[in-house]
């Protein structure tokens, strides 16, 4: 198993916070909606995630845990 | 020698090509005339399922997705529920329209098979409220046979394209919106009613009805060993007659042309699997075979089983254009890369089309559908990628940049005529 980072495309309202708080993942199209890398959360950055998960106004960013 | 084979009849009378678009009327007698009653299967629900994984069906409404698992998921559930997909949002396709029209009895057995396989007792028709005549054949084949009727329920759909999509049919079942849902839960964990859901497409049923007949040996004479049965194809544009024809998966695509009348012009490039599909080169590649296999190295897919012709002459940016044009007014309007997304694809493509001097409007558009590929979705403006990918050629730019003499007969669907009989004068060939 491993965690990914998702959005819900239906909640989302391009407020932009996740790109800001998680880079690493996260980048934003010319609208402000976020692109996500698919692959798996590197471990280290969990933390990061959690918060960018937390932060966001829309409560649209989740972790899905895929199996490989 | 499967117990189903042996509940088979000795010579089954739909071969070849005539599995799913039999000659006679569409009358209950006709149809037990044809194939007797459908067998029984009470406790032998595993035996049915597994019949259905030896036979390779895999799902005909365009995702490709093996039956057999799917039935196995829904079956794993408690009081599921059976809802057959016959909304055909794509705008290119015909064949469940014309399938439901000319067959009705043989979908509403694959409901029944469907129903019996997943141990439920309820299926949900769901049919296109445009696709008049489908209603009318379905209505009297639920009326000939009143004790089936009484588990199948047959439901108006809106004509919309995303409709379609499962889990947006659940919903519109559910009372809310037919638009999509953002998934977990799949429809096959919670959806009608909370109840497991199998969304299945009706030509997909229809196999079914046949596979619970004749056993999966029969199933798998005709077409690939990968991509085992017959398909229902629509075929449009540059051809002398359009309409919807039953071929072996595996027919080269030529043959697919020539028997819809053979080319009405030189041919320039196909459309493969409708407003979902890729366009491909005519030029060495109308021997292609029609199986996924043989059209994944062109990064192209059966998908909703729909070939439009372009012959020389027509731009296919425009046609691209149109199509793009069309997928952004029919967007759920629920999710922004959608919203934004497609119009700007359309706009950009519209303005290459119109011979846009620079290059911008492309690299904007490649950019945005380059993204669109990263992304979930339930539409998929990423096939337009295949087509920009091509218009980046600058030989292909510089070639086609004529408008069309005139516009092939794929238009949007709310601009054609209600009745299917006079929609581009689409004729059923047998």
């Amino acid at each position: 198993m491993s965690d990914h980072l998702r959005v819900d495309p239906i909640l989302c309202d391009a407020h932009g916070h996740c790109a800001e708080l998680f880079p690493e993942l996260v980048s934003l199209d010319e609208w402000g909606y976020p692109i996500i890398d698919d692959g798996p959360i590197p471990p280290g950055l969990a933390k990061e995630a959690r918060r960018a998960i937390s932060m966001c106004p829309r409560l649209a960013l989740m972790i899905e845990q895929r199996s490989r | 020698m499967t117990a189903l084979a042996a509940a088979s009849l000795e010579s089954p009378p739909t071969r070849g090509l005539r599995r799913l678009l039999p000659s006679g009327d569409a009358s209950w007698a006709q149809h037990l005339e044809r194939h007797g009653p459908l067998p029984q299967f009470a406790g032998r629900r595993a035996s049915l399922i597994a019949e259905v994984e030896r036979s390779g069906l895999a799902g005909r409404g365009g995702a490709g997705f093996p039956t057999a698992v799917k039935l196995q998921a829904v079956a794993a559930g408690r009081a599921p529920i059976v809802v057959a997909n016959g909304t055909e949002g794509e705008p290119a396709s015909a064949k469940d329209r014309i399938l439901m029209t000319h067959n009705p009895h043989l979908v509403l057995d694959g409901a029944l098979v469907a129903l019996t396989a997943v141990g439920g007792d309820e299926a949900v028709l769901a049919v296109s409220r445009r696709a008049r005549p489908a209603h009318a054949a379905l209505t009297r084949a639920l009326a000939e046979r009143r004790a089936d009727a009484r588990r199948i329920r047959l439901v108006a759909v809106p004509d919309r394209f995303v409709a379609g999509e499962e889990t947006a049919l659940v919903s519109w079942l559910n009372g809310g919106e037919a638009k999509p849902t953002f998934t977990p839960p799949r429809p096959f964990e919670r959806g009608v009613g909370g109840r497991p859901t199998l969304v299945q497409n009706v030509e997909t049923l229809a196999n079914l009805g046949l596979i619970a007949r004749y056993g999966a040996g029969w199933f798998r004479e005709t077409g690939t060993e990968a991509e085992p049965g017959t398909v229902l194809v629509t075929v449009r544009g540059g051809v002398r007659r359009p309409g919807v024809i039953e071929v072996e998966l595996g027919t080269p695509l030529r043959q697919v042309v020539d028997r819809c009348g053979g080319l009405a012009a030189p041919v320039r490039a196909l459309l493969v699997g409708g407003y979902f599909g890729t366009w491909i080169d005519a030029a060495g590649n109308l021997d292609l075979p029609l199986a996924d296999a043989a059209l994944r190295p062109h990064r192209a897919a059966l998908g909703a089983r729909t070939l439009v012709v372009l012959p020389h002459g027509v731009c296919g940016v425009a046609e691209t254009a149109r199509v793009a044009r069309y997928l952004a007014g029919e967007s759920a309007g629920q999710c922004g890369p959608c919203v934004f997304g497609l119009p700007a694809v359309a706009q950009a493509l519209e303005s290459i089309a119109a011979g846009a001097p620079d290059a911008a409007p492309l690299a904007g558009a490649s950019a945005t559908a380059e993204r669109a590929d990263r992304r979930p979705r339930c539409l998929p403006p990423s096939r337009r990628r295949a087509a920009l990918r091509r218009q980046r050629d600058p030989r292909v730019r510089g070639r086609d940049r004529a408008p069309p003499r005139r516009p092939l007969p794929c238009r949007p669907r709310r601009a054609a005529p209600a009745h299917e009989s006079r929609e581009l004068g689409l004729e059923v060939r047998r």
